[in-house]
């Protein structure tokens, strides 16, 4: 049976991308099975169309998830390789590429972690007690989910550009944000706010504070039961959110592009290098990386689906008792 | 596969600073220079360690002449700028980070090599395109980039507005012929590369205006039975210049090495190399050796038809200049 | 409630992390959008008014919104296709295309790009069969279009999927019972309750594709009033050093995606108050 709670109360933080706010979306496999097992049972279920109608269904929705989904991916990998397995190493072993992994993973590294601890932090504050404005401050947390990267990497001109708000000070005491490091971590941080925070709200709000008061009461110190007793309950919810965070942040285009410089082998990420060498013919060596990238985002949807089977599973028993 | 992998995480895990230079360089750059830059770098550091015994690493950074210029004045800490024209480079002087008399510390404009604008045709010329005027016919796609952001494609303007006002003789002659010539443009890139990749790699368009060395490169790299280069009777004499950013090299104290990188243009090495990538030297003795490389065209300069740089920004590329009349109508 | 208020106000650090997250909010997002907005307090109003009507401004605005629109008008009748055949039916591999819808938000905008210019220029495996019959999908405006269905399919599907699942199947056999056919069941008794999601979903892809840079400017021709996208044109605007038009352009976008997330909220708030409903 559906019930209210899981409609109301966000079960879990599953595609929080898509949730740009208090929308509930539960986790669909346990019922799933039960939906199917019911269509499944009785030929004549009144739940279903007609085979003709099921058919031109299913066939529209494959041919267009593969026209617009598979194809695009399957272009990645059949221009990686269309010059051959060693044509292929060789793009990815240019000391550019190079560069772009290592500065890639650098920034992903740092903002990851930067949102990590800013998301937990928000999570807690936000999910476990009650105050004014809730809703007005997750709305801003979500804000970077709809703004533009452009604009994005825009305000950061606007405020560390030589031409800037700060920009004569900085110069002046020959600190380099923007066109540097500092500049393109900023701006991924900036895209990738939401995802930790939104990850954890609606799972923390469903677990409630009843566990953690146990542990204060028993005389724990706040961070005890933060480590020993909330991070056990979120753990899966928290790599679900860093998952995103991280397939986010090494991908950005857009805001980096606009505070990169594109000093190569210097400020060049790996998807500004997808374009750079785009743009100078060696569609091998651009699709080399962008396989790479490809393959972060499959690995990502893999690891993604073994977590939301975990979250379901920690969330079944804890829905049960309500469902009766 | 291994063994493959292997160099790429030993790649990887070798920090790039343990093969930090004596000196670092940041030449901010146009588009299609890349190649010209591999090349001259790699010659000067090489010239550079022999004569000094230091050893010189020069990044690179391409990109939409206007839009670098922005990115310098922006704050990116370009040592060298080599940008497509010289009004970039003013701008970036405007703001106090470059010489006002930039342009007379190097000889020759400090243009070290020049360039002109030709025609990049698909193989036959079935549009059969010899001149200025056939870019305006009806059913001729023409590609170049957007004047606003790309120099090469204010040199392509302005080489049409040349044409247009020797032949017509009048300024609003050439306004039109110019608009007309735009109307014939389906797509306006950002930059002179991403140009050349509409017309070669995405087969766009009839004809590419194009840079002289980027119409060779483009023909090079895909075939020359892919593509056709058409000179016109007459053109512009591209000319675009370099300089120290005179701020950024001072506080680097980078400006002895930035000074010897531009000089090293002026040698012969310098303009071999310039010829070698199909830019036009000026060394008069290398631009013999390879004068069957370059097509012989009739160049009239900026100074001649337009008055200058600043005064040709100002008239046609300016905010309500020609060029937002153009794209108004 | 109040003795809930009363128990949660036992935990410690609400001051603490309620301190730390305004701070990093501070830094990371709303001085630097203050900032934005500082900016274009330089302009007078009538600037203002002028950059934002300028025609050039116009039609890049018109072009995003309007193809934005477009493509998030696919994305709900195929996304609502596509959830429909992935809750309701089983056919083979239907686990694997229920994972690789993720995969336009997973994969780099950038690599979308090349895979899309690639795939549908003139020479591409889509792209030299829909010149045949005379379409000519990259560097058009229908180009654009087809990058923006493609980042706008995951969020359809993935909002109104939970919906779907969770629909009361007695509501169906009620209505079956009571005499209504499939066809009416389906759009006047289940499509109904699925409107709030699905508007949702509608609202989120067309958000997300207004904004979007990367996978589409490959593919879109970036012609002045044809089809350039208003993020490329800030960026342009950037390039030409013209500051006052990008940050105009930006404000304009940046308020266009506040009251989509105001819309978002509201529509969620409509559906839970739907709840009894059910």
């Amino acid at each position: 049976m559906p019930t209210q709670s899981s409609f109301v109360t966000p079960a879990t933080p599953m595609r929080a991308y898509a949730s740009t706010a208090d929308l509930a979306i539960s986790p669909p496999s346990h019922r799933e099975a039960s939906d199917r097992a019911r269509a499944v049972a009785s030929p004549k279920d009144l739940r279903t169309e007609p085979a003709p109608v099921r058919f031109v269904i299913i066939a529209l929705a494959v041919t267009f998830l593969t026209v617009f989904v598979v194809l695009p991916l399957v272009v990645v990998f059949a221009s990686a390789f269309s010059k051959g397995i060693s044509a292929y190493f060789s793009a990815l072993a240019e000391p550019e590429a190079l560069s772009a992994i290592r500065l890639t993973l650098l920034v992903a590294a740092i903002s990851v972690a930067l949102n990590l601890v800013f998301g937990v932090i928000a999570a807690w504050a936000i999910a476990k007690f009650e105050f004014r404005g809730k809703t007005f401050l997750i709305t801003l947390i979500d804000l970077p989910f709809s703004v533009s990267p452009v604009i994005s990497g825009l305000v950061f001109v606007l405020l560390f550009g030589a031409q800037g708000y700060w920009g004569t000070w900085l110069q002046a005491n020959n600190i380099h944000i923007l066109f540097a490091v500092p500049g393109i971590t900023l701006a991924t941080i900036f895209v990738t706010f939401p995802f930790v925070a939104r990850s954890l709200i609606p799972l923390m709000q469903e677990q409630g504070t009843q566990e953690e008061e146990a542990a204060i009461s028993l005389g724990a110190s706040g961070l005890q039961t933060f480590f020993r007793v909330t991070l056990p309950n979120i753990k899966w919810g928290l790599l679900y959110g860093v998952l995103l965070c991280n397939a986010r942040a090494m991908g950005e285009f857009g805001a980096v592009s606009v505070v990169s410089g594109h000093i190569r082998g210097e400020t060049n990420t790996m998807p500004l290098l997808v374009e750079i060498l785009y743009n100078e013919y060696q569609f091998v060596a651009s699709f080399a990386i962008a396989s790479l990238l490809a393959m972060l985002a499959l690995i990502t949807l893999v690891v993604k689906t073994v977590l939301e089977q975990r979250l379901d599973e920690g969330q079944t028993p804890r829905d049960d008792p309500r469902d009766h | 596969m291994i063994r493959r992998i292997l160099p790429l995480v030993a790649g990887l895990l070798w920090a790039s600073s343990a093969f930090a230079a004596d000196y670092t360089l940041l030449n901010v750059s146009y588009d299609p220079t890349r190649e010209l830059y591999a090349d001259f770098n790699k010659a000067f550091a090489a010239a550079y360690q022999k004569e000094t015994g230091k050893s010189v690493e020069i990044k690179q950074s391409h990109g939409g002449s206007g839009s670098q210029a922005r990115s310098v004045i922006d704050g990116l800490q370009a040592d060298v700028v080599t940008l497509a024209l010289a009004y970039d480079i003013d701008a970036i002087a405007a703001k106090g980070l470059v010489a006002p008399d930039w342009q007379k510390r190097l000889s020759l404009n400090a243009s070290p090599y020049t360039s002109t604008i030709v025609f990049l045709v698909r193989k036959g010329n079935p549009k059969a395109i010899k001149d200025w005027d056939d870019l305006i016919k009806p059913g001729v796609q023409v590609i170049t980039p957007n004047p606003k952001t790309s120099g090469g494609a204010r040199w392509n303007y302005l080489a049409a507005w040349g044409f247009a006002e020797k032949k017509f003789g009048s300024a609003d002659k050439a306004k039109k012929f110019v608009g007309d010539l735009f109307k014939n443009v389906p797509v306006l890139d950002t930059g002179a590369r991403g140009s050349t990749v509409t017309f070669v790699e995405r087969g766009v368009g009839d004809v590419l205006l194009a840079w002289e060395n980027e119409a060779f490169l483009a023909q090079r790299e895909f075939g020359k039975d892919k593509f056709e280069i058409v000179a016109p009777p007459l053109s512009i004499l591209a000319e675009p210049p370099v300089a120290v950013v005179d701020k950024v090299a001072d506080k680097k104290g980078t400006r002895p090495v930035a000074e010897a990188y531009l000089k090293y243009w002026y040698t012969k090495e310098g303009q071999e190399i310039a010829a070698r990538n199909s830019y036009r030297p000026r060394d008069s003795e290398i631009a013999k050796e390879y004068e069957k490389s370059f097509a012989k065209v009739e160049l009239f300069t900026i100074d001649d038809v337009f008055g200058g740089w600043t005064k040709a920004q100002k008239d046609h590329f300016g905010e309500g200049g020609i060029f937002d009349q153009i794209y108004k109508n | 409630m109040s003795t809930a208020v009363a128990r949660r106000s036992s935990l410690p650090g609400f001051g603490l992390t309620m301190g730390l997250t305004l701070t990093w909010l501070s830094v990371i997002i709303l001085i630097p959008l203050a900032g934005l907005f500082l900016k274009t307090f330089e302009l007078s109003p009538a600037q203002f008014w002028e950059i934002l009507t300028s025609r050039r401004t116009l039609n890049a605005l018109k072009i995003s919104f309007g193809l934005s629109f477009a493509a998030a008008c696919v994305n709900l009748v195929m996304g609502t296709i596509i959830v429909w055949a992935l809750v309701r039916y089983r056919f083979p591999g239907r686990r694997l295309f229920d994972a690789i819808v993720d995969i336009p938000f997973a994969l780099p905008t950038a690599v979308a790009g090349v895979a899309l210019t690639q795939l549908f220029a003139t020479k591409g495996w889509l792209g030299a069969p829909l010149a045949e019959l005379g379409i000519k999908v990259a560097f058009t405006p229908i180009g654009i279009f087809i990058a923006m269905v493609f980042i706008g399919i995951p969020f359809v599907v993935r909002t109104v999927q939970p919906v779907l699942i969770d629909l009361d199947p007695e509501i169906e056999e009620a209505a079956a019972s009571l005499g209504a056919n499939r066809w009416h069941t389906v759009f006047r008794v289940i499509l109904p309750s699925l409107i709030p999601a699905l508007l949702t979903g509608f609202a989120l892809a067309f958000a997300r594709a207004v904004g979007e840079y990367g996978s589409v400017i490959f593919i879109a021709g970036n012609l002045p009033n044809v089809s350039e996208i208003a993020p490329l044109l800030i960026v342009i605007r950037l390039s030409e050093f013209r500051y006052a038009d990008a940050t105009a352009i930006a404000v304009i976008m940046l308020l266009a995606s506040f009251l989509i997330i105001l819309v978002v909220n509201r529509l969620q708030r409509w559906a839970q108050a739907r709840i009894p409903v059910h």
